[in-house]
């Protein structure tokens, strides 16, 4: 058994291909080694041993690129000579992907530059367009196994600038700050040295100086969102905090101006940089993966129509119902259809999860979103792309579901917190009043500086920020820290079947019928080699390694099998019906059989597996959840899952993509809350309409639809733990927010007395926040020691991570 | 002591030059991905070798 020098796969002894001293298990692969050998660029094979990919034929796939339409809608920029696009690039897996890539003008000296971005996987090119089309540029990257992914999300979609200003914020406060303290270090020593007096309102104004940036431009995000917060009549945590930093500036400048004393401006700016530090902290985001992904990622951005006999390219959204569409092998299909000429196969696994393709016949009606697998089809579009079945679902309500209606726990904490705090300003300040009114506005001032809730507002973001790292570190990434209150609040988790308890590339395989002999099974090998078919693959891989022969003829008819024929012995493999065998009536299972010579001989039985682990996990979650499984299959599993689940547990079968939409909106009306879990576009609408969505998913870079949470099939098991750590979280920023009230109470306690001197509110500040940052880490790490202790090597998120599982994706 | 009305402006400009160059590195995008240049560096050396062996002189 060699190994391809080129992709790595395994070649059996017999067929590798010997090519200047190295083997290879393609006649493509062969290729490409070749167009890098030619051009000097032998390099990308020392950098990793075997990471080329196998390139596919680019066919005409992509002629629609000729179009100039459809090419002005992809680019980034064209200004007549050179043009800008960024490709997505799944293939991309290491550090040779990127030196090839990066050294495309080498292939192609019209290339001006290329740029990977390897976490995001695209590739920026930029090239001249009077000497190579974007046409050609993709071809060459199809060539030597790169092909981009071109999809609809992709038409019309400028590249969008990252908010940068938040970082810029976080810098102009840490320098105000850094700075600020530096010069008030001669106040807090309160020497008084000549020179000392001397120089304090030169320190003092440029004190004031290095606040105005900190206090105008890095805190203006808590002033808006005060506001916006006041407007709509709720009392959220920006409020206090707003108030405390504007009070805390005011009262500086006028103690300055009357020359009272140093003021608070080094606390103002501390204050300003930690809840900076925090936001950036909790905005972790994983730039490899995509939350937003819905039906547009997955459908081609132009498709050929037939008109009288011509194929022309047109744009998806101009396919118009009654229009005659030309799919070819792997391409999408975008709009509902009757097949008019071919035979179709078509893999809804995009959809479904499910990869058996199901075979359809000239005259059956064929859903948008599956892909053609076998020969060109023609079909006739009965709906429009927006208007069919499986798009429709996402002109519903769910989708328009904004995230601002949600409360969170430091929302509703706030909203204590703030009248309190407004009373015990009043109160000081009545109570003084009557003394003295220059104490009076400082107890008032100071109780609204010391109270501003610097700790109780950084506890979210410190907690939820270092949760999120945690479950990222263990395979589950959640789009905001606000899905980790979601999952804590939830009583309910609804599962999919197909893909999400049932695991698609492994099957359980079982023959009935007259025993098999070796020189059957031999025979049956060599033909299943011969065939694509997923079934075929699955049963292939599944039968003992035999002596390999070829047949002297052979034959695949889609949809029914494959005949071949060995000398006079005749084999056919594939549905009853094509081999002759009485055709089962009213199962539900997924089976293929075989005949020699018209003999039917018996039948393997396919049926799905569970998800390792998935019985103990159900076990554990039953005590905690209402457990439900939403299948859109037949019941063909009940008694399969009837055993696997709990008891208790609610099985519905049968449900359309809109229904089970309308079965967890339904749920949430009965106040549950409700974990989605499913794995398909058909769960989709399903996954947004409930509190918290988690799509999973075999590779995390490929494939799931639109949802708040991805999960790495690989930690499925775990997910009890993730919620119970979840769980935990809530409980962590509770008693932090108890910890930081403490602080308060002393802080309170300075400020009514009249006696807050900044150096205690400079003393205090930091001190809390230090305080409340390392208890809510030391917190989350403890309770999450369970994962840990599973998982002796947890995996982190580097990006090569994420090689390894593309990886195993490639190379299956 | 008088000089010290040279020296902390000085010190402050220097620190407004950091924080300048900061803000220019953010705006280019260096903090948007910290992966790639780190194998990007690496490819440098490597493929003066390769021309090297083109041109031998």
């Amino acid at each position: 058994m060699d190994t391809c020098y080129h992709c790595g796969q395994s070649v059996p002894a017999g067929e590798a291909i010997g090519h200047q001293g190295k083997t290879f298990c393609c006649a493509g692969c062969r290729t490409v080694y070749d167009i890098f050998a030619d051009n000097n660029l032998t390099s990308y094979y020392t950098m990793e041993s075997s990471p080329g990919q196998t390139p596919r034929d680019a066919g005409n796939r992509f002629d629609y690129l000729d179009s100039e339409e459809i090419a002005a809608k992809l680019l980034e920029f064209d200004d007549g000579e050179t043009q800008v696009i960024t490709l997505h690039i799944p293939q991309i897996h290491c550090s040779s992907c990127i030196w090839i890539l990066e050294n495309l003008n080498r292939l192609q000296p019209a290339v001006a530059s290329a740029r990977v971005n390897f976490p995001e996987k695209k590739l920026r090119v930029s090239y001249d367009s009077a000497k190579v089309s974007l046409k050609e540029i993709v071809h060459l990257l199809v060539s030597i196994g790169y092909e981009p992914n071109i999809s609809l999300e992709d038409y019309g979609r400028k590249a969008r600038s990252t908010d940068k200003s938040l970082i810029i914020k976080l810098g102009v406060a840490f320098f105000s700050f850094g700075n600020i303290m530096l010069l008030s270090f001669p106040e807090y020593f309160e020497v008084s040295e000549y020179w000392l007096d001397r120089y304090r309102n030169f320190f003092r104004l440029l004190i004031f100086l290095l606040a105005l940036p900190s206090f105008f431009y890095s805190a203006s995000g808590y002033y808006v969102a005060a506001w916006k917060s006041l407007k709509a009549r709720i009392l959220s945590i920006e409020v206090p905090i707003a108030l405390g930093i504007v009070v805390m500036f005011v009262r500086s400048v006028v103690d300055m101006w009357f020359n009272h004393g140093p003021g608070f401006f080094d606390s103002m700016a501390g204050l300003i940089f930690f809840m900076l530090l925090g936001k950036t902290f909790q905005s972790k985001t994983y730039q490899f993966l995509s939350f937003e992904r819905d039906y547009k990622s997955y459908f081609p951005v132009a498709v050929t129509r037939l008109v009288d006999g011509q194929e022309e390219n047109v744009p998806v959204y101009e396919v118009a119902k009654g229009d005659r569409l030309l799919i070819r092998n792997q391409e999408i299909i975008p709009a509902d259809g009757i097949l008019m000429k071919g035979d179709g196969s078509i893999d809804y696994s995009f959809v479904t999860g499910e990869s058996v393709p199901v075979a359809k016949s000239s005259g059956d009606k064929i859903f948008a979103g599956g892909r053609q697998t076998g020969q060109t089809i023609e079909l006739e579009v009965l709906k429009s792309v927006s208007q069919s079945y499986l798009t429709s679902l996402w002109s519903q309500d769910a989708f328009a579901k904004s995230a601002d209606s949600y409360a969170n726990f430091t929302t509703v904490v706030s909203r204590y917190f703030t009248p309190a705090l407004l009373f015990i300003a009043c109160a000081g300040f009545a109570y003084w009043y009557a003394i003295s009114a220059k104490t009076a506005f400082d107890v008032f001032t100071a109780v609204l500086i010391v109270a501003c809730p610097c700790a109780l507002a950084l506890t979210g973001p410190f907690t939820l920020g270092n949760i999120l790292r945690i479950l990222g570190r263990h395979a589950f990434y959640l789009k905001d820290a606000r899905v980790i209150e979601e999952l804590a609040g939830a009583d309910t988790i609804v599962f999919d079947k197909t893909g999400t308890l049932t695991m698609l590339s492994l099957a359980n395989i079982e023959y009935s019928g007259v025993p098999l002999t070796n020189d059957y099974i031999a025979l049956m090998q060599s033909v299943l080699r011969g065939s694509n078919h997923p079934l075929s693959r699955m049963l292939y891989g599944h039968l003992p390694k035999m002596a390999i022969r070829m047949p002297d003829a052979f034959e695949e008819v889609t949809g029914q099998g494959m005949e071949a024929r060995f000398g006079q012995t005749v084999v056919r493999i594939g549905s009853a019906a094509f081999t002759g065998a009485e055709v089962p009536s009213g199962g539900f299972q997924t089976r293929v059989y075989v005949s020699f010579d018209g003999v039917p001989m018996g039948h393997y039985v396919i049926s799905n597996q569970y998800r390792p682990g998935a019985a103990a996990l159900m076990q554990k979650l039953a005590s905690k959840y209402k457990l439900v499984v939403l299948s859109g299959d037949n019941e063909g599993e009940k008694a399969v899952l009837e055993q696997l689940m709990p008891a208790g547990t609610q099985l519905v079968f049968n449900q359309k993509p809109d229904q089970k939409l309308e079965f967890i909106k339904s749920l949430q009306q009965k106040g549950s809350r409700v974990v989605m879990m499913g794995d398909g576009l058909n769960d989709a609408g399903a996954l947004m309409q409930s509190n918290a969505g988690i799509a999973i998913s075999e590779n995390v870079n490929v494939f799931s639809p639109a949802c708040d949470a991805i999960l790495d099939a690989g930690s499925f098991d775990k997910l009890a733990d993730f919620m119970y750590l979840s769980k935990k979280a809530i409980f962590i920023m509770k008693m932090s927010f108890t910890l930081s009230l403490l602080y308060n109470v002393v802080g309170l306690s300075f400020a009514v007395s009249g006696t807050l001197d900044p150096i205690v509110a400079a003393i205090i500040m930091p001190l809390s926040t230090i305080n409340i940052v390392s208890f809510v880490t030391v917190a989350g790490n403890w309770y999450a020691r369970r994962l840990n202790q599973k998982n002796k090597s947890p995996k982190g998120i580097s990006p090569a991570m994420t090689n390894v599982m593309f990886y195993g994706e490639a190379v299956q | 002591m008088s000089v010290i009305y040279l020296l902390i402006p000085v010190s402050i400009f220097l620190a407004v030059l950091f924080f300048i160059a900061f803000v220019k590195a953010v705006r280019k995008g260096q903090f948007e991905d910290t992966y790639t240049p780190s194998v990007r560096m690496l490819f440098d050396d490597e493929l003066k070798t390769s021309e090297d062996q083109n041109n031998p002189d």
